[in-house]
């Protein structure tokens, strides 16, 4: 079990990742293009609240995971 | 009291006194916070230019996320304060600020008396409000636990479960009974601040009950001990060691119960008003009824933690929120849809009303035609359109208003499938305070628990509207291009399109929490 806790840990890393790049890429810079304020208000949500979080947090998260940090 | 607790050595009689004076002052501020939720579309109108109604809402949800975006820095404010100068003075100075800021909002007037400063103010005393909830919760969810006796732990701290739930039903049946007591025209003048206004009564009364409290035995030992640590953030977030629970904290608990949480009780009823155009008042009473009959599950839930474990319990609702929404809000919206149901013949009735606008040349038009159904149901559309007296000028585009009135089989069918929802949140809430309290030592809980659980809460699900909003007017627009460019529709359901925002989030902390949570219990005391 505690080898699959690992091996997960790319899961959350690889996640981590592509969620930023969904949010900010896919999302974001698209709303901020076409403009208004029912298309900024979300892209700003996106960019600088959920992006860096689930990104940032996923990743160190993945990582603990790959270190076997969580072993039980 | 000794801070080694056990069953023979807790004075239940304080135990009872502690849960009730923490519970109700957690009660005040939770509905403090939601009125404002509750009201935003009132909020819309009187605060934030009203040329379009969409961006007046949008406007809304932004100030009402500003609220919960600023909960984790309360969150790391007031725990630091609470981990250095005690829990209680620290969440009797939140009490404080958010009584203040409620009663203030109450009194500000609307954006065409001041102008822009209306919503700046409003902005400003919305983002205290966020501060203090943040400091709030954790101070009380610790408070309680370190009175606590092991074994009992998740059945006590669950009082304080319910008092998010009951805020939420308070402040509703708040403004159902202040809509109920005046006219609509008044409400919408100043009846609306009344629920505001009368938070201070609440808060006052909380205030004394709180001042004759003791500090928690824990923190007092901690501190004769000389344990209390100088720094509690540097110490929660910089070290490996407590930093990886709180990760653990937010991405496989506190996550996927925010956005449990607000799917089952603000986006339930979001849809209800905005999706399925049930009338404000019969999709409030859904609301308030569903809450009414689940409130007591999570003190069941709670104590069912303490005898199987907190991660059964929280991961099992999780999972069931996750597996059956989609159905569930498929069948809120078709209980809803009145081309579904049959018309009662020659049921049409057209009422017209004029209305000479005071000091300008317009001329307001009110038509309203009600249908009416088998089931008891009633579609009234409401046309609202102005024109100008002045010949050759182009009268405005009329506006039209869907508003529905379920028949009662419909109703009641519409507060089971509310109440499914807010059991689900009641398995997944009602355990998590004594979960996060057993995660970390008692020189940095309230900081190290207070963090993951108002980012998971104020962040996840605080921005689930939004998001879901967002989400299924995108998938509306989609259809409305391709029905214009002749091509199929791409969302056969975009109504349910909001919904992949917690079911993604959810579905990802349950494999979070499957792997890696500790299913077994924790002592508390150090």
């Amino acid at each position: 079990m505690n080898a699959i806790r690992q091996i997960f840990g790319i899961v959350w890393i690889l996640l981590g990742l592509a969620a930023g790049y969904f949010l900010v890429f896919e999302q974001s810079l698209k709303l901020f293009e076409k403009g208004g304020m029912d298309n900024i208000v979300p892209a700003i949500i996106y960019t600088f609240i959920l992006a860096p979080l689930l990104t940032g947090g996923m990743c160190i998260f993945g990582v603990y995971a790959l270190q076997n940090e969580y072993k039980k | 009291m000794n801070s080694n607790l056990s069953s023979e050595q807790v004075d239940k009689k304080k135990l009872r006194k502690v849960i009730a004076a923490s519970s109700v002052g957690t009660l005040i501020e939770w509905y403090d916070f939601y009125i404002f939720g509750s009201l935003s579309v009132v909020i819309a109108t009187k605060f934030f230019p009203s040329d379009n109604p969409t961006a007046a809402f949008l406007s809304t949800l932004a100030t009402f996320a500003a609220g919960f975006v600023v909960r984790p820095f309360g969150a790391l404010f007031f725990g630091r304060l609470g981990d250095l100068i005690g829990r209680k003075y620290t969440f009797m100075v939140t009490l404080l600020i958010m009584g203040f800021s409620t009663f203030a909002i109450g009194l500000i007037p609307g954006y065409e008396t001041i102008g822009f400063i209306a919503p700046i103010l409003v902005l400003i005393l919305r983002l205290l409000q966020g501060l203090a909830l943040g400091g709030e919760y954790g101070g009380a969810a610790t408070y309680v636990a370190e009175h606590s006796e092991p074994g009992k732990r998740g059945y006590r701290t669950a009082w304080i479960q319910t008092t998010a739930s009951l805020g939420l039903f308070i402040s509703l049946l708040v403004i159902l009974a202040t809509k109920k007591s005046m006219s609509e025209e008044a409400f919408a003048n100043f009846g609306w601040r009344i629920p505001f206004l009368i938070s201070i009564v609440m808060v006052g009364i909380s205030y004394f009950i709180r001042k004759n409290m003791d500090e928690s035995p824990m923190f007092e030992k901690a501190k004769q001990e000389g344990k209390i640590v100088a720094n509690p953030l540097k110490e929660s977030f910089g070290k490996k060691l407590n930093f990886k629970f709180v990760l653990l904290a937010l991405f496989g608990a506190t996550m996927g119960q925010g956005v449990v949480w607000y799917t089952g009780q603000f986006y339930a009823l979001s849809f209800l008003q905005k999706v399925a155009n049930i009338e404000f008042e019969q999709s409030n009473y859904i609301i308030a009824a569903s809450l009414a009959g689940g409130t007591g599950f999570f003190i069941f839930f709670g104590w069912l933690s303490d005898k199987i474990g907190r991660k059964a319990v929280m991961l099992t609702g999780m999972l069931l929120a996750i597996c059956t929404y989609r159905p569930i809000y498929q069948a809120m919206y078709e209980t809803a849809d009145v081309s579904l149901k049959t018309e009662v013949a020659g049921s049409k009735v057209i009422n017209t009303d004029y209305y000479m606008i005071p000091k300008s040349v317009d001329l307001k038009k009110t038509m309203k035609t009600e249908f009416s159904y088998t089931d008891g149901s009633t579609l009234t559309l409401e046309e609202t359109s102005l024109t100008t007296i002045f010949p050759g000028k182009n009268p405005k585009k009329p506006e039209v208003k869907r508003i529905v009135h379920v028949g009662s089989s419909s109703f009641w069918y519409l507060i089971l499938l509310v109440f499914i929802q807010v059991l689900y949140v009641t398995m997944v809430y009602g355990p998590i305070a004594a979960f996060l309290v057993e995660m970390f030592p008692t020189a940095i809980r309230y900081t190290s628990m207070s963090l993951p659980y108002h980012i998971g809460n104020g962040i996840f699900g605080g921005l689930l509207p939004a998001v879901a909003t967002y989400l299924a007017a995108k998938a509306s627009t989609a259809n409305e291009v391709a029905i214009a460019a002749g091509q199929a529709i791409t969302y056969s359901k975009p109504y349910l399109e909001g919904l992949w925002y917690p079911i993604i989030i959810g579905g990802v902390c349950f494999v979070i929490g499957l792997l890696y949570v500790n299913g077994k219990d924790k002592e508390i005391n150090d």
